[in-house]
């Protein structure tokens, strides 16, 4: 492979890998939103509009970013102004450097190379975001200290004991994957992870390590502090904790860096546990063996997606018209519209797909679209828990998190790298 | 917290012995967390899917575009009633600011031009920071001549005091 290529293709996956958890934070926000509202009966943030166009709430997250960078950039006069800029700083550059580890779709043989679709391929390989994630605690504790605030040093300490405590239940729970993959490198676990168990069975991760895979999502909980275990910012005890002393841009890069992190961690639990960009029983060859009728499908969910969503927008006219008398009345049509277009596209598309003969690289690029979906897909589904679960369980006291990281989940996590040893010895692995 | 609960009982003449407390033994399978985690996210789910398909439903209100229809015998805003000839129905008989237990309503009466009528209000003003929206007013009235019927309760904002008092003009043109 000559040099330009090379450089173009790495320049491709780490943008790639840069752009989608960005990409997907204003989605995360409106799930945050709306889903909340949603699960305690409310409606939920739903006005702002650009035209008729409302896509219910989700203009509400870019208004959000418009306005704090607006704001005022505050900076009260007791901080100690270095570390005060500097933690927002790390806290997003940090949880955007995470991201580029996960593989996304498997390699690409392409102009006599192969193209690993892994922004960054170390031996390192899962021990990678586990030491970057821990710098991510740093922001934290050099917000809480600069900010030279009682609540903020509390939300400092807080957050510095309970990255000790769950780290180690974390990186325990990872070594029975370890020993199951036989493989730090992330690429070769995922490539694992195709082959069946029992032969019905795909062999990911959850089914193997079922402990080990409940452990880490309870670990990467606490990790990206989401609520049962968000105490460096519980408002109901101290303010806001960290982020006590910031506003404007400096508090939405950590309201930014949370959600890359709960994308992050949704990222790494599909790639270590849920089989990253695996579809269930459809290996690459496969794949790539049948890349026209996998367009097709593709297509005919375009089609499907569409129209459906077509047919349900359409008729919201008649309430919006009694709702609203501005352009907002409209959104349905104009969405339904769009909608009936993307299936109109689709059935295009399925027409294209039949009598269109593929070029060489074409099987290949089918497949790592398959797989990309479907890697985003599980990882949007684990986003999602992240915030179901804030939204449905009751936060811990502070005796009982650390109870719970050190005398149960690490106790369990050792338990499971014994078993899993002893398992591996049973059948013969490795 | 134990001294507290014997206290208790001796006040109140109870014997410990007869006393039964009844506390949920934790299972082995609520101390797991687990199970128990997902039947309450079963519960969030079953919310969240309901009112996601049955947004109709809800019981939100979008409020400045739709509002709920009052009652008929709801009590907003006062207003003041017109004769056939445009001029106002009160007689300045005084019932309605005696009868009014916040001391709200303040007229000032004068002689009538017309020889049939005694007396007609110069000044009639009701001052809407002391007003309780009891409604005594409107019943005390012997002429109909005030009534709360407006429907309106929601444009009750001024920046300042004075602008909260309803002058006679206002009332009427209501």
């Amino acid at each position: 492979m000559d040099l330009n290529l090379h450089w173009a293709v790495q320049l491709g996956r780490v943008v790639l890998m840069w752009i989608f958890p960005l990409g997907l934070l204003p989605l995360m926000i409106w799930f945050e939103r709306k889903a909340s509202a949603f699960m305690q009966d409310r409606t939920g943030p739903n006005r702002a509009a650009i035209g008729p166009i409302r896509l219910g709430g989700i203009i509400h997250p870019l208004a959000d970013v418009l306005k704090l960078l607006g704001k005022e950039d505050v900076k009260p006069t007791q901080v100690k102004g270095l570390y005060f800029t500097l933690a927002p700083l790390i806290a997003i550059m940090v949880s955007q450097l995470l991201f580029i580890i996960v593989p996304f779709a498997d390699s690409i043989h392409l102009a006599g190379g192969t193209i690993k679709l892994q922004a960054l391929q170390i031996d390192a390989g899962v021990l990678y975001p586990l030491a970057v994630s821990s710098i991510f605690v740093y922001s934290i504790i050099l917000a809480g200290w600069a900010s030279n605030n009682k609540y903020g040093v509390l939300g400092g300490l807080r957050a510095a004991a309970q990255v000790v405590s769950y780290e180690i239940a974390l990186g325990l729970s990872i070594v029975g994957a370890l020993m199951v993959y036989g493989t730090a490198d992330l690429s070769e676990m995922v490539r694992q992870q195709g082959d069946l168990l029992f032969g019905f069975l795909p062999k990911w991760g959850v089914f193997v390590q079922p402990l080990g895979a409940l452990l880490f999502l309870v670990a990467a909980f606490a990790e990206t502090n989401r609520t049962p275990f968000d105490l460096p910012e519980r408002d109901a005890e101290i303010v806001a904790g960290y982020h006590t002393e910031y506003s404007a841009i400096r508090f939405a890069s950590f309201y930014m860096a949370e959600y890359i992190n709960i994308i992050v961690a949704s990222g790494l639990v599909v790639t270590l546990f849920f089989g990253g960009w695996q579809v269930p029983w459809m290996s690459t060859e496969r794949l790539r063996d049948n890349a026209g009728l996998v367009l097709q499908v593709l297509f005919g969910g375009m089609v499907v997606v569409g129209f459906g969503a077509a047919a349900l927008t359409i008729p919201w006219h008649k309430r919006l018209a009694r709702q609203y008398k501005d352009l907002r009345r409209l959104e349905g049509r104009v969405l339904g519209v769009a909608f009936a277009g993307l299936g109109l596209l689709g059935v295009a598309g399925i027409f294209a797909a039949r009598s269109i003969v593929l070029p060489d690289w074409g099987p290949a690029a089918v497949a790592a679209l398959v797989q990309f979906s479907a890697f985003a897909t599980k990882t949007l589904l684990f986003a999602f828990g992240f915030i179901w679960v804030r939204w449905t369980l009751p936060s811990f006291r502070y005796d009982q998190l650390m109870r719970l990281g050190w005398k149960n989940m690490m106790p369990v996590a050792l338990v499971n790298v014994a078993l899993t040893g002893i398992v591996l010895l049973w059948v013969g692995g490795r | 917290m134990a001294l507290d609960r014997e206290r208790l009982y001796e006040r109140l003449g109870v014997k410990p012995e007869n006393i039964l407390v009844v506390k949920p033994e934790p299972t082995f399978w609520t101390r797991l967390y687990v199970v128990e985690v997902f039947k309450g996210m079963v519960i969030t789910m079953r919310h969240m899917l309901t009112n996601l398909f049955a947004q109709g439903r809800m019981f939100t209100l979008q409020y400045p575009e739709l509002q709920r229809t009052l009652p008929p015998r709801f009590r907003g805003r006062h207003r003041l009633m017109k004769k056939e000839d445009g001029t106002p129905r009160c007689v300045a008989c005084m019932m309605c600011p005696t009868a009014c237990p916040a001391d709200c309503i303040h007229i000032e009466a004068a002689d009538s031009p017309d020889p049939n009528v005694e007396k007609i209000p110069v000044r009639f003003e009701i001052d809407l920071m002391r007003c309780i929206f009891c409604g005594y007013c409107v019943e005390a009235c012997p002429k109909d001549a005030i009534r709360m019927d407006t429907g309106l309760f929601t444009n009750l904002a001024a920046t300042r005091r004075e602008d909260f008092v309803m002058t006679m003009d206002k009332m009427l043109s209501e």
